[in-house]
């Protein structure tokens, strides 16, 4: 069990893409410290201030994250304090891209349509169990393969326990 | 057990045991690519997962697209980076004036065969399904696995088979055909999934068409976009690859999730209106919108196919006083032979621009980004909020003839307004 306090940040949209959530300008930008202040930037760039404080928890619509293989929308939302991304559905690259940067994407509608922005929730990192007003909402589980991976904290990580094994 | 293509190049990539759509499993590639936009974070990810070398250097290409040529310091510096990093590697780079953009390069010099697996730093990767090949998009942290490891993280997908029946009209080409799939699937309805394109009207196409048509499969949410491999594959990479394939196709009685049903005999010239590739309508629809500038080019339409239809239609003709039309081949090969047929003379006549290979305008780099008000009809692959450039652009993508006829008109127009009396390629 790995149960944090955090808040929810609500992007109830369907279809983000990455373009919106890192415009292509700045992918010659790499350090995700740096990347940061470009994140949401077409979308809403004042969602950034809700990312101030502590660990949040991203709530988004269907197909969240389409587009680009773009990697900074993920590794800038890590930076930034976000611990989780729950959504109703996610495009194939940006989970991939979550995982590997050790901030789990899970699929949990139910928990989308019940939060609401700014609430205190609670989440169990390693599983998606998550607690809205008391209520709890299981996330879809992954494959044991990405699980393994998000266990070791990310793609780094788990690349290197695999090395030291060999 | 019956199985899909997908399952059986997986399946024969993992020394031939079964697999089943869902599972998560490490596939081994075939090749790795990588571009200035994603190798260089690769790069840094590698160091940090304490990797010196690659994992094969034969299996590494790299390609400067993105940003090439540099079009600012922190650009310049990453196309250094990247062209001593690929030196110190003994990997293959394509530099400016040796390659361009990168799916056409690849498939150009013989990379990619059917069969294949490719994990590519671009969500476009997808294109090499016109070959038959699972090749699929990835970040930098999966790169930089596959650099290390030679292998990354899938799960096997399901199919949806779409079956074109019949035969394209005039000014039909591979952009309407993947263009009325997004009108049925949207842009999310193949997540999970790969596409398989087959029927009369799949067979049909040229290499150029498919490449057309697999590199949007990705803007339906797909992982990849097949034409299993046939005589025209075969015939295309006779004399451009020494690498073994042998034509695959999914077994009759394979799980099949979706089927699409598309009679080419009734779809006319689509276009894709601000801000999704899955917002399609009928060209004539948008008949009459001012526009402000006419790309064609990228990874998707920058064919030599694309550059005859556009010449066709500008032949004799000038573009439009209001309107910036630019022209980008999408490999120097692609550059070199439309010079050859006089194709670059034709737009240049025209007052057209044409560019060096490059990404440049397609996702708002460089070479054409759009301004606040404007409008682009391009041929390119996504029409995002903001992917040319300013948020209060808009983006319309089509076919060849349709951005031609339009950059003639000033406004959107069917190409049959413009090119009436030319002939249909």
């Amino acid at each position: 069990m790995m149960n944090i306090h955090a808040k929810a940040i609500l992007i109830p949209d369907d279809n983000v893409d990455t373009d919106v959530l890192y415009p292509g300008k700045y992918l010659n930008v790499l350090d995700p410290q740096e990347a940061k202040a470009h994140l949401f930037e077409g979308l809403d760039p004042k969602l950034r201030d809700l990312l101030k404080e502590g660990d949040t928890v991203l709530f988004v619509g269907e197909n969240f994250g389409s587009g680009s293989s773009r990697e900074q929308p993920a590794t800038a939302m890590a930076a930034s304090g976000v611990r989780a991304v729950l959504g109703k559905s996610f495009a194939r690259i940006f989970a991939r891209n979550c995982v590997n940067a050790g901030m789990p994407a899970y699929r949990n509608a139910n928990a989308v349509l019940a939060v609401k922005q700014g609430d205190d929730i609670e989440i169990d990192i390693a599983t998606g169990l998550v607690t809205v007003s008391g209520q709890a909402f299981p996330s879809e589980q992954m494959q044991p393969l990405p699980k393994e991976i998000l266990a070791a904290g990310g793609m780094v990580p788990w690349v290197k326990e695999n090395l030291d094994k060999e | 057990m019956a199985q899909t293509l997908v399952q059986k190049i997986m399946s024969r990539h993992l020394d031939g045991r079964d697999v089943v759509p869902g599972e998560a499993v490490m596939l081994p590639i075939d090749v790795v690519l990588g571009n200035d936009a994603s190798i260089n974070g690769a790069i840094a990810v590698l160091k940090n997962m304490g990797v010196e070398r690659v994992f094969d250097p034969a299996k590494v290409v790299t390609v400067a697209d993105h940003f090439a040529p540099a079009k600012d310091v922190k650009s310049a510096i990453l196309l250094h980076t990247m062209k001593q990093w690929a030196d110190q590697q003994a990997v293959k780079h394509y530099g400016l004036g040796k390659g361009g953009i990168e799916h056409t390069v690849l498939i150009e010099e013989g990379w990619i065969v059917p069969g294949s697996v490719i994990a590519g730093g671009d969500s476009h990767t997808c294109t090499y399904g016109a070959l038959g090949a699972f090749g699929t998009g990835v970040g930098i942290s999966d790169l930089a696995c596959c650099l290390a490891l030679g292998e990354f993280w899938q799960v096997v997908p399901e199919t949806i088979q779409v079956v074109f029946k019949g035969n394209k009209r005039a000014f039909v080409t591979g952009k309407d055909l993947i263009l009325s799939v997004l009108a049925v699937l949207g842009v999310s309805g193949a997540t999970g999934a790969v596409l398989e394109f087959t029927g009369e009207g799949a067979e049909a196409l040229s290499i150029d068409e498919r490449m057309a048509v697999s590199n949007m499969a990705v803007e339906a949410g797909s992982e990849t976009g097949f034409f299993p491999a046939d005589q025209i594959t075969a015939d295309y990479l006779e004399g451009r690859t020494t690498k073994p394939w042998s034509a695959e196709r999914s077994d009759a009685d394979a799980e099949i999730i979706r089927t699409v049903h598309i009679d080419l005999d009734t779809i006319n010239p689509l276009i894709a209106l601000p801000h999704s590739p899955g917002n399609v309508a009928e060209v004539r629809e948008a008949r009459g919108r001012k526009i402000h500038q006419v790309y064609i080019g990228n990874c998707a339409n920058g064919t030599m196919t694309d550059l005859r239809q556009a010449a066709g239609v500008l032949k004799g003709k000038k573009v439009h006083p209001d309107i910036r039309m630019i022209v980008v081949p999408a490999s120097q090969r692609i550059w070199r032979q439309a010079d050859q047929e006089g194709l670059l003379n034709i737009f240049a006549e025209a007052g057209a621009a044409v560019s060096m290979p490059t990404c440049g305008a397609c996702f708002g780099g460089h070479n054409g980004v759009m301004g606040p008000g404007e409008r682009a009809l391009t041929t390119t692959n996504r029409n995002f909020k903001g992917r040319m450039g300013s948020a209060e652009a808009e983006v319309y993508i089509a076919n060849a003839y349709v951005a031609a006829a339009s950059a003639v008109a000033g406004e959107i127009v069917e190409p049959q307004q413009v090119a009436d009396h030319m002939e249909v390629a």
